[in-house]
C-alpha cells in the first residue's frame, strides 16, 4: 500500500513538472501574443469579446485536461 | 506579468496557485470557490467588478475539467443538472433585481450582510449536526457491515431522510424520474424551486452559491452526495457561462488573468476529484462544514471594518 502510494506520488510529482513547463512555455508565447489582440476586442467589440472569452477557457480546460490526463497515464503506466 | 485589460501587474504563479487551491475544493465540494477567488484577486489590486466577472470565467473552465472527471466516475446526472440549470439563471436574475431594489432603498449592504451571515451559519451548524448524527448513527452497525463500507461509499445516509422523503413525495404535475441519482419521481417545480433559491443566492449574495446548491440537492431532493457534488459541477458550467458572458458584455472580465488561474485549477481539480472517491458521503458533508464559516468570517471583516476584501 505504502509502495503504491509512493509511486503515485512520485508520477504526480513528475507529472507536475512537465505541466509546469508547459505552462510557463503558454504564459510566455500564446498569452503574450493575444493579449494584445484580446485587449482591442475589449475595448472595441464587447459581444465578440464575450464570445471568444468562453470559446478560450472552455477550449483551455478541454485541452489542459486531455493533457494532465494523458501525462498521467503515461507516468502511471511507466512506474507499475 | 501585466494584464493590460483590467490594468493589472500580478505574478503569474500567484494566480495559479490560487487556481489550484480553488481547484481542489471545487472538485471535491462541488463549488465555485469565488469566496476564495475574488479577495485574492481584489488583494493583488483587481477592480472589484473585474475581479467578479473574472472569477466566473475562471469557473467555467474549472468546472468543465472538475465536470468530466466527475462524469468518468458516474457522479453527474445530466438530466437533473439540465433542469436545474433553468432555475439556477432565473434565480440569478431575481437575485440581481433584489439588489438594485435594495440599492434604490439605499440599505443593500446591511441587509445582504445580515441575510449572509445567517444563511451561511445556519448552513454551517445544520450540516455538522446532520453529519455527526449519521456518521454516529452508522459506526453502531455490526462490524460485518463496516467491513463492506469500502465498496458502498457512494450509498448515502442521512439523519435528514425522513424529511427528504416526504419532499419526494409531493405530488405536483409534472414529475421526473432521475434514475442516475436513485431518484424514482420527483416534482419538476421541487427541482426548479432549489435551483431558484441557489440561483437567488447567487445573485444576491455574489459567486457561484455552491455551498447553498450542494446541500440542498443532497437535504432536498435526496442526491448522493457524490452525484450532488458532480451535478453541481456541471451545472455550474451552464449557469457560469451565462454569467461570464453578460459580465464580459459588461466589460467585466479579464479573460488572461481567468486563463493563467485556470492553469493551476485543472491540477487542483482532478486532486479534489480522485479524493471523493475515498470519502463516504457524510465525511464530505462535514469537511464542508468551514466553506460557509469563511462566508461568514469575510462578511463580518467586510461589515467591521468597512473594506471589501
Amino acid at each position: 500500500m505504502k509502495k503504491e502510494a509512493a509511486k503515485s506520488l512520485r508520477a504526480f510529482a513528475i507529472e507536475l513538472a512537465i505541466y509546469a513547463v508547459f505552462v510557463i512555455g503558454y504564459f510566455f508565447l500564446v498569452l503574450h501574443l493575444l493579449g494584445e489582440w484580446l485587449y482591442h476586442l475589449e475595448a472595441q467589440r464587447r459581444i465578440l469579446y464575450a464570445v471568444v472569452a468562453l470559446l478560450l477557457i472552455a477550449g483551455q480546460a478541454v485541452a489542459l485536461d486531455a493533457v494532465t490526463t494523458l501525462l498521467f497515464r503515461l507516468l502511471r503506466g511507466r512506474w507499475r | 506579468m501585466f494584464f493590460p485589460i483590467s490594468n493589472a501587474h500580478i505574478n503569474p504563479i500567484y494566480l495559479a496557485v490560487v487556481g489550484f487551491l480553488i481547484g481542489i475544493l471545487g472538485g471535491f465540494f462541488g463549488v465555485g470557490g469565488s469566496f476564495i477567488a475574488g479577495p485574492a484577486l481584489r488583494l493583488m489590486g483587481v477592480d472589484w467588478n473585474y475581479a467578479v466577472g473574472t472569477d466566473l470565467a475562471h469557473i467555467v473552465g474549472k468546472s468543465i475539467v472538475a465536470a468530466r472527471q466527475h462524469r468518468t466516475l458516474g457522479n453527474v446526472d445530466l438530466r437533473l443538472g439540465f433542469i436545474m440549470a433553468f432555475g439556477t439563471i432565473g434565480g440569478a436574475e431575481a437575485g440581481a433585481q433584489l439588489i438594485q431594489a435594495l440599492k434604490r432603498a439605499g440599505n443593500v449592504n446591511t441587509v445582504v450582510s445580515f441575510v449572509a451571515i445567517v444563511v451561511y451559519f445556519g448552513i454551517a451548524v445544520f450540516m455538522l449536526w446532520e453529519s455527526q448524527k449519521t456518521l454516529r448513527s452508522h459506526k453502531k452497525r455490526s462490524p460485518k457491515q463496516s467491513a463492506a463500507r469500502g465498496a458502498q461509499l457512494k450509498v448515502d445516509h442521512s439523519a435528514f431522510h425522513p424529511v427528504t422523503q416526504m419532499i419526494q413525495r409531493i405530488k405536483i404535475w409534472p414529475m421526473v424520474d432521475l434514475p442516475v441519482s436513485g431518484i424514482r419521481q420527483i416534482s419538476l417545480w421541487t427541482i426548479l424551486l432549489v435551483a431558484f433559491v441557489g440561483g437567488l443566492f447567487s445573485g444576491f449574495l455574489g459567486g457561484g452559491a455552491g455551498y447553498i446548491r450542494m446541500p440542498s440537492m443532497v437535504y432536498v431532493l435526496g442526491v448522493p452526495t457524490h452525484l450532488a457534488v458532480g451535478t453541481d459541477l456541471f451545472e455550474i458550467v451552464i449557469s457560469a457561462s451565462y454569467g461570464t458572458f453578460s459580465h464580459a458584455v459588461k466589460g467585466n472580465v479579464d479573460i488572461l488573468i481567468a486563463l493563467v488561474m485556470h492553469t493551476g485549477a485543472v491540477i487542483g481539480a482532478q486532486i479534489g476529484v480522485v479524493a471523493t472517491q475515498y470519502f463516504a458521503g457524510p465525511k464530505i458533508r462535514l469537511a464542508f462544514v468551514p466553506l460557509p464559516l469563511i462566508g461568514v468570517a469575510i462578511v463580518v471583516y467586510t461589515l467591521v471594518t468597512g473594506h471589501k476584501l
